[in-house]
């Protein structure tokens, strides 16, 4: 049993729809259910699944499509009038709040003539033009939006460098300027070390470590991942935003953040850094660490980075080291998370929410015992067949676009990692389970409590087989975070989870119980 | 390279437009950051031969 309604002219964000579109599945005798809105890709979607009539034909990305599939026709009825009034209920709150909200920019400078900063985060297919606009209109962007094209990105930022504007995107996740997190960003004790970041969870994972070891940042200035990566980009954002951070004088040190750059960006890059005079270090996720060399430090993974940072700011030498936490100490953790496995259980399972940390647990892990297989892989043979099957050891990131069609990103809504901490509890073969938490603005009010019931029963799963699963995390996050990262450790904590200060030290682990057991 | 602006910025409060997703503004609320939530719409009804034209003269 079908019904279909089509809304004429009433937009609403997709993150929004979608935490609708997940309540109206869960209704009771509903079988499939999409809130969404018209756009080329939400008809064809609805199309392949069946759900479809005239009205979602002709429909545009300016209407509203609630779709259900039930088993009765008064369940289905039901269902999209509580979509509805979810939606009006959304409607109304917006009406009731202090202020017009205006349709165009033009209107929008009107009302703010003092507005210095827009964040665009429309879909990608209409966000240049907007920051087009925006820049023209002399005010910095951070472009939050994907499926922006990299002729667009080059076009953008080639105006952004002419204005002298930050044009921080596209797909840019994190930044915080002027001490203020924007998007997906942690709370941060004010401080002078300025970073630049191409990537948004490797700035997320740098500031929370600097926030830790005691030190605190001026500017966190994101760039977009193609930023560095593509030649034609050249790394504008990142030179701009290197000598921003060179006049500013609230900066002491220097931190720059990449996945691995083209060869002749990094070379642009370092001779910038080296320019400013001030004590820089830099992290190419993946790549050999350079030599030391004058004012330039290489850092091997973004622990580090944060840790020669702080040991930069205060005047102080960085001493290298796997774990913060005595040896003796890891030892003891190791044999007591493997004393209890059985003899089957062998192989790694990193299910994460954050792309950059997964990545960095895939480089740790590749090095050191190799073939390990990912949706993330760039070696087409440790490519996963099917990203929600896991085999041998296994990182996946579950923030990849193959797992967040019609549905938020984990880090959003948790519900996608918990469906595969469930799957992956039926696995034998498992032995440790690594995990990311993401704490900061834009993510789920309680990470570590949306899971937890799931990592329980997957530890007495294991028991039950007659072994023992070890589940390690580390918890990207500061105290000043809405949801506490002490609060959240200490849930992780009370089920048996093994929570490690950093991710690098958690992947340290996990490697040396896997290879305990393997 | 000029990066003047991206200098004044650091000097200045905040205040920002918020184009597409209202959690952002909400979160910069909670921080006691100036902002204002756009009602943001697809140009042109989400026609997109009518949005490129808009788009090349500038609206």
């Amino acid at each position: 049993m079908q019904k279909i309604l089509v809304e004429k002219d009433s937009y609403y964000d997709s993150v929004f729809l979608m935490l609708i579109n997940k309540e109206v599945k869960q209704f009771k005798g509903v079988k499939d259910a999409v809130v969404s809105m018209g756009t080329e890709v939400n008809v064809e979607l609805l199309k392949g699944m069946g759900l479809f009539n005239s009205e979602i034909e002709s429909s545009t990305p300016n209407d509203l499509i609630i779709a259900v599939e039930a088993e009765k026709e008064d369940v289905a009825e039901s269902a999209i009038k509580a979509a509805k009034e979810l939606l009006n209920k959304k409607k109304s709150q917006a009406q009731e709040g202090d202020e017009y909200r205006p349709v165009t920019l033009d209107k929008a400078v009107e009302m703010v003539p003092d507005a210095n900063l827009v964040v665009v985060s429309v879909p990608g297919n209409y966000a240049a033009r907007e920051v087009k606009k925006a820049l023209n209109k002399n005010l910095h962007v951070m472009l939050f939006s994907d499926n922006v094209s990299l002729e667009e990105e080059i076009e953008l930022k080639e105006l952004a460098e002419e204005k002298g504007l930050l044009m921080m995107g596209p797909d840019c996740g994190t930044a915080i300027i002027n001490g203020k997190p924007l998007c997906f960003a942690n709370v941060i004790s004010k401080g002078n070390i300025g970073i630049v970041a191409a990537s948004g969870t490797g700035l997320q994972e740098v500031s929370c470590s600097i926030d830790k070891f005691g030190g605190g940042i001026s500017q966190g200035i994101g760039t977009g991942g193609r930023d560095l990566k593509n030649s034609r980009v050249g790394g504008r954002m990142m030179r701009m935003g290197i000598a921003a951070l060179k006049n500013d004088p609230e900066t002491k040190v220097i931190t720059v953040i990449s996945k691995p750059p083209a060869e002749d960006v990094a070379e642009k890059v370092i001779a910038d850094l080296k320019k400013t005079g001030k004590p820089c270090v830099i992290h190419f996720i993946g790549l050999t660490p350079g030599e030391e060399s004058g004012n330039i430090q290489y850092a091997r993974n973004l622990e580090e980075a944060a840790g020669v940072a702080v040991a930069l700011s205060k005047g102080e030498t960085y001493k290298p080291r796997m774990f913060t936490i005595p040896e003796d100490e890891i030892e003891k953790l190791v044999s007591q998370e493997t004393k209890n496995m059985n003899s089957k259980q062998k192989y790694l399972r990193g299910l994460y929410t954050g792309g950059t940390l997964a990545d960095e647990a895939m480089i740790i892990f590749e090095k050191e015992i190799g073939n390990i297989y990912s949706n993330n892989q760039t070696n087409p043979d440790l490519v996963l067949d099917d990203p929600h099957v896991s085999k041998g050891n296994t990182i996946v990131d579950l923030g990849d676009d193959v797992f967040t069609v019609g549905r938020p990103h984990p880090m959003i809504d948790p519900s996608t990692r918990e469906e595969r901490i469930v799957k992956e509890t039926e696995d034998p073969e498992m032995a440790v389970m690594l995990l990311d938490v993401v704490l900061g603005y834009g993510s789920h009010e309680d990470p570590a409590g949306a899971i937890l019931k799931s990592l329980a029963d997957a530890k007495k799963k294991a028991e039950e087989r007659g072994g023992y699963l070890s589940i390690i995390a580390s918890v990207t996050g500061t105290n000043g975070d809405f949801q506490g990262m002490d609060a959240q450790k200490k849930k992780l904590e009370s089920i048996g989870c093994i929570v490690m200060p950093s991710n690098y030290q958690a992947s340290m682990l996990a490697l040396k119980i896997i290879r305990e057991v393997a | 390279m000029n990066v003047k602006p991206i200098n004044e910025l650091f000097k200045k409060d905040l205040v920002v437009i918020n184009m597409g997703l209202e959690s952002f503004a909400d979160n910069l609320k909670d921080q006691k950051v100036k902002v204002l939530q756009m009602n943001w719409k697809p140009p042109a009804g989400g026609n997109k031969k009518i949005a490129s034209l808009l788009a090349k003269l500038g609206r």
